[in-house]
């Protein structure tokens, strides 16, 4: 057992203390400590996306952040964005969109998507946002979609139907 | 990964010194590229000192007219400040060309101008690597080399510098703020990273435990124009094969004011001072353009695999300062 420190945070709601390795990712207290699965271990390096939770927030890649760091912070997973056993908005276009096959990137998926419809929201631009564009929300093109959950992969190619369901929850 | 300690200290100073007394200790700051390359075991830090909380996360005006930036501030808050779009562009579009949301809302302005390489033999502990084992040997001369350095790169090492960021930032002639026990200093953005040399497991000038508070831009040159252009193997979330960051004013169909810097040619931003020279007061067209950038292109080393980054750094370099010359062109900032 390598060097521990207690770490408090807030998941979905709820408030989570444990005292960690130092070595333990984000990731890896979601889904070893407060056995929340619905949080994937894709590539592990950051470049998948499928460990996509939001961060006070803001997505954020969970396998690259230390637990360590995170005390004190809010963390939302895909289990706490339903509303009992109602869906959230993306969580039901994702169905009606049929936009995942296997599903491993999905949770990623809408967590990504929940925060990349906040950021346009908030007037954030992306590398494809006009550089005169106006103050104020972006709206989210099929290219804005997809320049903005180019961090998130999907090995079975459901990217057509992802762009179609994060649109539909934007509009 | 190896074990190590973590502490997180609410001053600069604290921080300052835990590092200094631990020659093992790094500072942690969105931890996208440290926490990854611990993963891997090419960093293997015994103390890990936070400075991501640090107070650090202004975006300010300067009483000058410029702008500091913290060096916690986050990628992606930088990018979106409307400050920053409307008076440094290339900042921003620099920003939004790299990496991915997810990486932009977790990475630090200080920790992206300090981030490692991506060649894939630094990357993996199993082969040799100059840079991160001293006297190893350089595989990626004979070996993988596509992505990286055409310039300044020696027998001991090719890598490139990774950062779109830090390209935006040389050719604005910023200023990077640092701490240290011996106290503050501060150094211009393209004097913080070195070329590799004999020595290549030193990316940059900062001594062992001094920390980035800041990065400063100087104020915007009145009717200059940027831009920043990325070429890449993918559309989106790739790191550059090459990329050019320009800002160029013109007078009288004279250039006036112009900065150029490439990226992904080198282990630094390489400001092309020799294109820039040539170029000012001279016609601010295409030919002149080019012949500017093929003298500071003439300095190119290429290897086996990677010569196509010569014309590649010439069309982006040209066309960019061509559009930013053209009195109408399209988004013009």
């Amino acid at each position: 057992m390598g060097a521990m420190t207690a770490v408090t945070l807030n998941v979905n709601g709820e408030r989570f203390s444990r005292e960690l390795d130092n070595r333990t990712t984000l990731l890896d207290l979601l889904r070893e400590h407060a056995h929340l699965s619905g949080v994937k271990k894709g590539c592990d390096h950051g470049q998948c996306g499928a460990c996509t939770v939001l961060l006070d927030g803001r997505r954020v890649n969970s396998c690259l952040l230390l637990a360590v760091a995170m005390d004190g912070t809010e963390i939302t997973t895909i289990e706490g964005l339903s509303d009992g056993t109602t869906l959230h908005p993306l969580q039901r276009a994702f169905v009606d969109h049929d936009a995942f096959q296997c599903g491993f990137c999905t949770p990623g998926q809408i967590c990504s998507a929940v925060g990349a419809i906040a950021e346009a929201r908030a007037g954030w631009p992306s590398a494809v946002t006009a550089h005169d564009a106006p103050p104020g929300p972006v709206e989210l093109t099929v290219p804005e979609v997809r320049e903005r959950m180019s961090g998130n992969l999907c090995r079975c190619g459901a990217y057509v139907n992802i762009v179609s369901a994060v649109r539909e929850v934007a509009r | 990964m190896k074990e190590f300690r973590y502490e997180r200290p609410t001053d600069a100073d604290s921080a300052v010194a835990l590092l200094t007394d631990a020659p093992g200790a790094a500072y942690l700051g969105g931890g996208t590229n440290l926490v990854d390359l611990m993963k891997l075991g090419v960093a293997a830090p015994d103390l890990l000192v936070d400075v991501s909380r640090l107070p650090f996360e202004e975006v300010e005006e300067t009483d000058g007219g410029g702008l500091r930036v913290g060096a916690a501030v986050r990628n992606s808050t930088l990018a979106a400040r409307r400050m920053v779009r409307e008076r440094y562009p290339i900042v921003s579009e620099a920003l939004l060309s790299g990496a991915s949301a997810q990486l932009r809302n977790a990475a630090t302005v200080g920790g992206n101008l300090l981030q490692r390489t991506r060649c894939l033999y630094f990357q993996d502990v199993g082969k040799p690597c100059n840079k991160r084992r001293p006297g190893s040997g350089c595989p990626a001369r004979e070996g993988v080399h596509r992505d990286l350095a055409i310039l300044g790169a020696s027998e001991h090492c090719v890598a490139t510098h990774p950062s779109d960021l830090a390209v935006a930032l040389a050719a604005l002639d910023a200023m990077v703020h640092l701490v240290s026990a011996a106290g503050p200093r501060s150094l211009p953005l393209t004097e913080l990273h070195r070329l590799p040399g004999d020595e290549p497991h030193r990316d940059t000038v900062l001594r062992h435990g001094e920390l980035i508070t800041a990065v400063e831009l100087p104020p915007p040159v009145p009717e200059a124009r940027s831009a920043y252009r990325k070429a890449r193997d993918r559309a989106s979330y790739a790191f550059a094969l090459a990329s050019v960051a320009a800002v160029l004013q013109v007078r009288g169909g004279m250039v006036h004011h112009v900065r150029i810097a490439f990226g992904a040619l080198a282990a630094r931003p390489w400001r092309a001072r020799t294109a820039e020279e040539a170029l000012l007061g001279q016609p601010a067209t295409e030919e002149a353009f080019g012949e500017a950038v093929d003298r500071e292109l003439a300095a190119a080393r290429p290897l086996r695999d990677n010569g196509y980054k010569v014309p590649l750094a010439r069309r982006l370099a040209v066309s960019v300062l061509t559009d930013l010359a053209a009195p109408d062109a399209g988004g013009q900032r």
